[in-house]
C-alpha cells in the first residue's frame, strides 16, 4: 500500500490541532504522545514512500488533491510533487524531526507548566507541517504558504520564552529582516508568472528548458528577487542579522528550525528552481559572491563569540553561504548534499549545546564551562564526532560534502573563491576546536554550586544524540567523489533528474574536467587546512587552559624561559591572529549591522517621517482642515486630467 | 410608466427592511432597558427575512432586467453585494447586543438606524440612475452620522458624528454639483442612457468636472486618499460595533455604485477616471499603510488599515474591459468583509472586558487569558496581510493580477511591496498577544459576539482554503463593461 | 440683455463657491450647516436651469428630492449642535479637536 503524499504533512497538522485544543486540559504526557507520535507516524509514512522511490529511482511523481485557484485559463492546484530533491529533503525533514522532537521531551520537561508545554509541541507541529508543505509543494504558491508557515512558526518560538525581553526582540528582528525576503519571494513569484503564465514548478521548468533563450533578460530579474527571498530564509549577508538573536529561542527550536531545516529551504528554493538560474548567469554570479562572502564573513565573526550557541548559529550562516556557493557555481549536488550532511552535524552540535546548557542549568558563556568531558560522556563523544565532520575531517560526512563544494568551485574556474572557500574550512576547524577545548577540556571555570550539579542528559535526550553523530560520520559515504568511482557519488545519480541538461546558448559553461589527480591534490589540501585550523585551535587554547599550572613551576628559571618563549608566541598569535580577526569581526559586524542595516532603516525613516509630517499636517483634528484638504484633492484631480 | 408586480418582488427585501426598520422604532418605546435584547433577536430575525428574500431573488427569472421606468436593476452584482451587506448587518446586531446594552441609550433606535442604513445601502447598489443612486447614498449617509454619534453623551461619539457630518454633507454637495453638471450636459439621468449619449458626443470638460465630482464624492465615502481624513477620526470616536460597521457596510455600498457608474454609465472616458483611479489606489495604499505603521492606537492604526485596503481594492476597479472586469474586486471584498469585521470584532471583546482598546498593550498576553481570540485575531492580521491559505491572500491575488491583465504591472508591484510592509504593524498586535506577560484572569466572551467572531474567521479559512465555489459563483457576477 | 443659461450657470457657481468658502472658514457650526445648505441650493438652481433649457422635467424632481434630503441634513446638523453645546458650552467646530494624528 502506497501513503499519498498529502497525509505526510497532513500528520503534524493533526498534531497541532490536538496539542492546542487538548493540550492545556489533557497534560505533558498527551502532549508528549500526540506532539511526539504524530511526527513519529509522519516519518513512517513518509519513508514507507521514501524507500521504494530511493531504491528503484524514478521520475517526479504529481499528486493532485484538489484545484485551489483558478482565474481564467489559469490555475493553482493544491498539489505534492515527489522528485529526487523533495525526497531528499523530506527523507531528513521528518527523520532529523522526530529526533529534535524525542530529545525535546527531556529537554523541555522541567522549565515549563502544561499550557507552555502544549504551546511548545503545537508550534513545533505546526513547523513540520509548514516545512513539509514547502518541501513537497508542487507550485510557487504552496510553497509560499509553507515558507510564511515555517516563517511564522520561527517567530512563535523564538519569542517562546516571551517574559524574557530580548527573546520577543530577537523575534521581532526576525521578522523584520524575514519581510525584506518575502518581498522578494513574493515580486519574484510575480515575475514567473508574467513570464511563464503558470506557477507549477513542472510547467514552468520545461517551458524554461524548451525555449532558453526567450526569457533571458526577465529571467536575471526573477531569479535575483527568488534569490533575495532565499537570502532573507536562509540568513545571507546583510539579511543574516537576524539568525544569530534567534538563538534566544528553546535550543531544540535552533536545532531544528535554524540550524537542520528551515534556513536551509532558500538553498532548497533556489536548487528546485536551478533550471531558471541556470539561464540567468549573472543571478548566479551573485549567488556564488554572496555564498562566499557569507561564508567567510560569518567564519570570522564565529572566532570571537563566547556564547556557545552564538558561535554555531554564525557557524550556520557561514555553511549556508557555502552551500549557496555551491549553487552559484552551478555545484547544486554538492549543495544539496552539504544540506544533507549539514543538517545531520549541525542538528548533533545544538542538541549537543542543549545537553551542556541543560546540565550547567541554563549557563551559555564558554568562559564559565570546561572540563566537562569526563561528567557528559556521550555528549562529548558526540559532539567530538560531530565538530570533525564540520571541520571536514575524513572519513567524517563534512568532508566529502565540503570537498563536493570546494572541487565545483574549482571546476567551475573561480580561483578567488576557491581560496575564500579553502580558507573558510580552516577558520571553521579554528572555531570549532576552539569551542570544544573551551567546553570540554580543561578545569571546569565556572561556580562551584554549578559544577556540583553537572549530570548527563536523560535517555531521550542522548539518544538522538547518538543516533545523529552516526549520521554525521558515515552519511559522507552516499556522496564519494568520482575518483572512488563512476557511480560512487550516489547523491549525485539520484539527484540527476533533477537538472536537465539546459544552457543559455551562448553561455555554455566551460568546466574544468578535473582529473582524478588534481582531485586528490584538492581533497589533501583541503584536509591539510582543516587540520592546520584545528591544531592550531588546540594548541593554543589547550595552552592556555593549562597556563595556570605552568606558572605555578615559574621558579624553575631553565622552565620560565620556555614558557616565556610559549608566551610569545601566544602573544605572536594574538597580534597575527585573533587582535586582528577581532578586530575584524568588529569591523565587520559595525559596517553591517551598524551602517547597511542602520541606513536601510534610515531611508525608511525618512519616508516614515515624511508621512508623519503630512499626518501632523492634515490629521489636525479641525473638521475645517479636513474640508480644505478634500477641496484640494479635487483641483488636484482636475488638475491630472484636464491638464494630463 | 409602467410598474409590473414583477418590480415590487424585487425590491422587496428593501422594502421589507424599511417595514422592519419602522416596526422596530414604534414598538421600542414599550421595551426598558432590561428586555431590550429581544429587539436586537428581532432585528437579527428580520435580517435574516431579508437574506431569504434575496436569496429567493437569485433564483428568480425576471432579475437583470431595469425596473421601475429603468431607476433600479436587481443583476446579479447587485444580489451579490445584497447578500453581503445584510450579512455585515447581521454580523454588526451581534457584535452590538453586550456592547449596546451596557450603554444608557435606548437600543431600539440603533437597531432601526441600523436597518435603515441597510435600506439606503441596498437601493444603492440597485440604483441605475443618478437620482436613485443619491437620494440611497443619502439614506445611508444620514443614518450613519447618527449612528456614529450615537453615544451622545461620550465627547468622542459626538466628535466623530459632527465631523462625519460636515465633511459627509461637504462630499455630497460636491457629488451633487457633479450631478447637475452632467445632467445639464447629457440631459438624462439613466446611467445606460448616459452611456448611450456620450457615445456620439465628444468629450468636453465640463462634462469631465462634472464626472471627476462625482468620483470624488464617491472615494469619500470609500476613504480613499486625499478624501480619507474623516476615517481615522470616525473610526477612533464611533461605539467600536459601529466602527465595524462603516469600516465593510458602507463601503461595500460605494465600490459597488462606483463600479456601476463608471462601467455602465462613463464607459467613454475611461482613459480618464481610469488613470485618476489608479493614482488614488497607489496614493491610497501607501499611505495608509506608513500612517497605521506610525499610530499606536489600535483604532486608528486598524482605521487606516482599511484606508490602505481601499487602496488595494481600487485596483479591482481597473480591469475594465479585460477578461478579469471586475472579478478581483469582487473576490477580494467577499475577503474584506469578514476579516476587517472580524479584527474590529475582538476590539468589541477587549471593549467589553473594560479595556479601552487603545493601545497595543491591550492585547498583551491575551494568547494566555483567550487562545482562541487570539488564534483567531492572528487568522485576521495574517489575512488582513495576505498570508497564504487566508481568504485575503485570495482575494489580493486576484486584485493583483487583475490589475496586471489591465496593465498596471507598477501597481501590483507597490501593492507587493505596501503588503509586506503592512505585516510590520499587523504583526505588533500579534507579537503583543503571544510575547508579552498576561496579567489578571481569563477572559470570557458573549455567545453573540463569540458567533460573530467565528462566523467571520470561518469565512476567512473557508474562502482561504477553498475558494473554487465562491470565485466560481463571483464570475457570473460581474458587470460587463459595454 | 437676455438671461441666458450661462448667467444662471455662474450665479450657481459663485453661490456654490461661496457655500465650500464658508464651510472652509467659518467656525461656528451653525453657519457650516448654512454653508452647506447655500451648496445644495446652488446644485438645485442648476438643476432647474437646466429643466428648462432641456425642456426635462426630471431635473426639477431631482431638485425636488435635493430640498427634502437637505431638510432632514438640517435635522441631524441641528440635533448635533445641541448635543455640542451641551457637552462643550461653544459652537466652535475647532474646539471638536480631541482626536487627531
Amino acid at each position: 500500500m502506497t501513503v499519498a503524499l498529502w497525509i505526510v504533512p497532513a500528520l503534524p497538522l493533526a498534531g497541532f490541532l490536538l496539542c492546542l485544543l487538548l493540550g492545556t486540559r489533557l497534560g505533558k504526557g498527551f502532549v508528549s504522545a500526540a506532539g511526539v507520535g504524530s511526527i513519529g507516524i509522519a516519518t513512517l509514512a513518509a519513508w514507507s514512500r521514501l524507500l521504494p522511490y530511493f531504491r528503484d529511482g524514478g521520475g517526479a511523481v504529481v499528486e493532485r488533491i484538489a484545484p485551489w485557484i483558478t482565474a481564467g485559463n489559469f490555475s493553482v492546484d493544491v498539489s505534492f510533487r515527489l522528485d529526487p530533491l523533495s525526497a531528499l529533503m523530506v527523507s531528513f525533514v521528518t527523520f532529523v524531526g522526530f529526533l529534535i522532537h524525542l530529545y525535546s521531551v527531556g529537554y523541555m520537561k522541567h522549565d515549563e507548566t502544561d499550557a507552555g508545554y502544549a504551546r511548545y509541541f503545537a508550534y513545533m507541529n505546526l513547523f513540520m507541517f509548514s516545512m513539509l508543505t514547502l518541501v513537497l509543494a508542487n507550485n510557487f504558491v504552496l510553497m509560499f504558504v509553507g515558507w510564511e508557515g515555517v516563517g511564522l512558526c520561527s517567530y512563535l518560538l523564538i519569542g517562546y520564552y516571551y517574559e524574557r525581553e530580548y527573546a520577543a526582540a530577537a523575534g521581532r528582528k526576525a521578522f523584520v529582516v524575514n519581510r525584506i525576503g518575502d518581498f522578494g519571494f513574493l515580486l519574484g513569484m510575480f515575475g514567473v508568472f508574467s513570464l511563464f503564465g503558470t506557477l507549477d514548478f513542472g510547467d514552468v521548468f520545461s517551458r524554461a528548458a524548451a525555449n532558453p533563450g526567450r526569457f533571458a533578460p526577465g529571467l536575471t530579474v526573477v531569479c535575483l528577487l527568488l534569490f533575495l527571498g532565499a537570502m532573507g530564509k536562509s540568513a545571507q549577508v546583510p539579511l543574516h542579522v537576524w539568525l544569530p538573536d534567534a538563538m534566544a529561542g528553546p535550543t531544540p527550536v535552533s536545532a531544528l528550525i535554524h540550524a537542520a531545516t528551515m534556513v536551509t529551504a532558500g538553498v532548497y528554493m533556489v536548487t528546485r528552481c536551478n533550471a531558471l538560474f541556470r539561464l540567468a548567469p549573472e543571478a548566479m554570479a551573485v549567488v556564488a559572491v554572496i555564498g562566499g562572502v557569507t561564508a567567510i564573513f560569518a567564519a570570522v565573526i564565529a572566532l570571537a563569540q563566547n556564547d556557545i550557541k552564538k558561535v554555531l548559529a554564525y557557524s550556520t550562516v557561514s555553511q549556508l553561504g557555502y552551500m549557496f556557493l555551491a549553487c552559484g557555481v552551478g555545484a547544486y549536488v554538492a549543495g544539496m548534499f552539504h544540506v544533507l550532511t549539514h543538517a545531520f552535524f549541525k542538528a548533533c552540535l545544538f542538541l549537543g549545546s542543549g545537553a551542556v546548557i541543560h546540565a550547567l542549568g541554563g549557563e551559555q558563556d564558554m568562559r564559565r564551562m570546561g572540563g566537562l568531558a569526563p561528567k557528559l560522556p556521550v555528549t562529548y563523544r558526540t559532539f567530538l564526532v560531530a565538530t570533525l565532520a564540520l571541520a571536514g575531517i575524513p572519513p567524517l560526512a563534512g568532508f566529502f560534502s565540503k570537498d563536493a563544494i570546494l572541487t565545483g568551485v574549482f571546476a567551475a574556474n573561480r580561483p578567488i573563491l576557491f581560496a575564500v572557500g579553502l580558507f573558510t574550512a580552516g577558520l571553521t576547524a579554528f572555531y570549532m576546536f576552539r569551542l570544544v577545548s573551551l567546553t570540554f577540556s580543561g578545569r571546569f571555570r565556572g561556580s562551584a554550586e554549578v559544577g556540583a550539579h553537572v549530570h548527563e542528559a536523560p535517555t531521550t535526550m542522548t539518544l538522538p544524540l547518538v543516533v545523529l553523530a552516526f549520521l554525521s560520520a558515515v552519511g559522507g559515504f552516499l556522496g564519494l567523489p568520482e575518483v572512488f568511482g563512476e557511480s560512487a557519488n550516489r547523491v549525485a545519480a539520484f539527484l540527476a533528474p533533477v537538472f536537465p541538461p539546459i544552457f543559455l546558448p551562448g553561455h555554455e559553461v566551460a568546466r574544468h574536467a578535473v582529473s582524478p589527480a588534481k582531485e586528490w591534490i584538492l581533497m589533501g589540501v583541503s584536509v591539510t587546512v582543516a587540520a592546520a585550523g584545528l591544531l592550531l585551535a588546540w594548541d593554543w587554547y589547550a595552552k592556555k587552559a593549562g597556563r595556570p599550572a605552568e606558572r605555578l613551576a615559574a621558579s624553575f628559571p631553565r622552565l620560565y624561559a620556555l614558557i616565556a618563549d610559549k608566551f610569545r608566541i601566544d602573544e605572536l598569535y594574538d597580534v597575527l591572529f585573533v587582535r586582528p580577526f577581532s578586530w575584524l569581526a568588529r569591523v565587520l559586524w559595525k559596517v553591517v549591522d551598524v551602517l547597511v542595516i542602520d541606513g536601510f532603516l534610515n531611508a525608511g525613516a525618512f519616508v516614515v517621517e515624511l508621512v508623519g509630517d503630512a499626518l501632523r499636517f492634515l490629521q489636525t483634528g479641525n473638521v475645517r482642515n479636513y474640508a480644505l484638504t478634500f477641496l484640494l484633492g479635487i483641483v488636484a484631480l482636475l488638475l491630472i486630467v484636464l491638464a494630463g | 410608466m409602467k410598474v409590473s408586480a414583477s418590480d415590487w418582488l424585487l425590491l422587496s427585501p428593501e422594502l421589507f427592511l424599511t417595514a422592519a426598520g419602522l416596526l422596530i422604532l414604534s414598538i421600542s418605546a414599550f421595551f426598558d432597558k432590561a428586555k431590550e435584547e429581544f429587539l436586537a433577536f428581532l432585528t437579527l430575525l428580520f435580517v435574516g427575512v431579508a437574506i431569504g428574500l434575496v436569496a429567493f431573488l437569485s433564483g428568480y427569472g425576471g432579475r437583470g432586467a431595469p425596473i421601475f421606468a429603468g431607476m433600479f436593476i436587481v443583476d446579479n452584482f447587485a444580489i451579490f453585494f445584497k447578500l453581503l451587506m445584510l450579512v455585515s448587518i447581521a454580523l454588526t446586531v451581534l457584535a452590538s447586543i453586550q456592547f449596546v446594552g451596557r450603554a444608557p441609550y435606548p437600543a431600539g433606535d440603533y437597531y432601526a438606524l441600523l436597518l435603515f442604513t441597510g435600506v439606503g445601502m441596498l437601493f444603492m447598489v440597485s440604483g441605475n440612475n443618478l437620482v436613485s443612486i443619491y437620494v440611497a447614498l443619502e439614506l445611508m449617509a444620514l443614518s450613519s452620522y447618527i449612528l456614529a454619534g450615537y453615544f451622545k453623551l461620550e465627547i468622542k461619539s459626538t466628535e466623530a458624528a459632527l465631523k462625519y457630518f460636515v465633511l459627509g454633507a461637504f462630499s455630497s454637495g460636491v457629488l451633487l454639483y457633479g450631478l447637475s453638471l452632467v445632467y445639464g450636459i447629457a440631459g438624462r439621468m439613466g446611467l445606460p442612457d448616459l452611456a448611450k449619449l456620450f457615445e456620439s458626443q465628444a468629450k468636453s470638460n465640463l462634462l469631465l468636472v462634472g464626472i471627476l465630482l462625482i468620483l470624488a464624492g464617491l472615494l469619500f465615502k470609500i476613504a480613499a486618499v486625499p478624501f480619507h481624513v474623516w476615517t481615522p477620526d470616525v473610526y477612533e470616536g464611533s461605539p467600536t460595533p459601529v466602527t465595524a460597521f462603516f469600516s465593510v457596510g458602507p463601503k461595500l455600498a460605494a465600490y459597488a455604485i462606483l463600479a456601476r457608474i463608471f462601467y455602465v454609465g462613463f464607459p467613454k472616458f475611461h482613459a480618464d477616471w481610469g488613470l485618476i483611479i489608479a493614482l488614488v489606489s497607489a496614493a491610497t495604499m501607501v499611505f495608509g499603510n506608513v500612517a497605521a505603521l506610525l499610530q499606536t492606537n489600535v483604532k486608528r492604526m486598524l482605521a487606516y488599515s482599511s484606508i490602505a485596503h481601499a487602496g488595494y481594492a481600487l485596483m479591482g476597479v481597473l480591469g475594465f474591459r479585460t477578461e478579469f472586469g471586475l472579478w478581483g474586486i469582487l473576490v477580494y471584498l467577499l475577503a474584506y468583509t469578514f476579516m476587517n469585521f472580524g479584527v474590529f470584532a475582538l476590539v468589541v471583546f477587549l471593549e467589553t472586558k473594560g479595556y479601552a482598546a487603545e493601545s497595543v498593550a491591550d492585547f498583551n498576553g491575551l494568547a494566555r487569558r483567550n487562545m482562541t481570540a487570539a488564534v483567531v485575531m492572528l487568522v485576521f492580521l495574517l489575512s488582513l496581510a495576505g498570508i497564504p491559505p487566508t481568504a485575503g491572500f485570495i482575494g489580493k491575488y486576484y486584485l493583483f493580477t487583475s490589475a496586471m491583465k489591465a496593465g498596471y504591472a507598477w501597481l501590483a508591484v507597490l501593492a507587493v511591496l505596501m503588503s509586506a510592509l503592512s505585516l510590520f504593524y499587523y504583526f505588533r498586535i500579534a507579537a503583543a498577544m503571544f510575547f508579552s506577560e498576561a496579567e489578571g484572569a481569563p477572559l470570557k466572551s458573549s455567545y453573540a459576539l463569540t458567533a460573530a467572531v467565528l462566523i467571520c474567521a470561518a469565512a476567512t479559512v473557508i474562502v482561504g482554503v477553498a475558494p473554487q465555489p465562491f470565485v466560481e459563483m463571483l464570475r457570473a457576477c460581474v458587470i460587463k463593461a459595454p | 440683455m437676455t438671461i441666458t443659461i450661462n448667467h444662471f450657470l455662474v450665479v450657481s457657481f459663485l453661490l456654490f463657491s461661496i457655500g465650500l468658502l464658508g464651510v472652509l472658514v467659518r467656525r461656528n457650526f451653525l453657519t457650516v450647516l448654512m454653508s452647506v445648505e447655500l451648496m445644495l441650493n446652488a446644485v438645485n438652481l442648476n438643476l432647474i436651469a437646466f429643466s428648462r433649457r432641456l425642456s426635462d422635467l426630471t431635473g426639477q424632481v431631482f431638485s425636488v428630492f435635493v430640498i427634502t434630503i437637505a431638510a432632514g441634513e438640517a435635522a441631524i446638523g441641528l440635533a448635533l449642535t445641541i448635543s455640542l453645546f451641551r457637552q462643550r458650552r461653544t459652537l466652535n467646530v475647532e474646539d471638536a479637536n480631541t482626536m487627531q494624528g
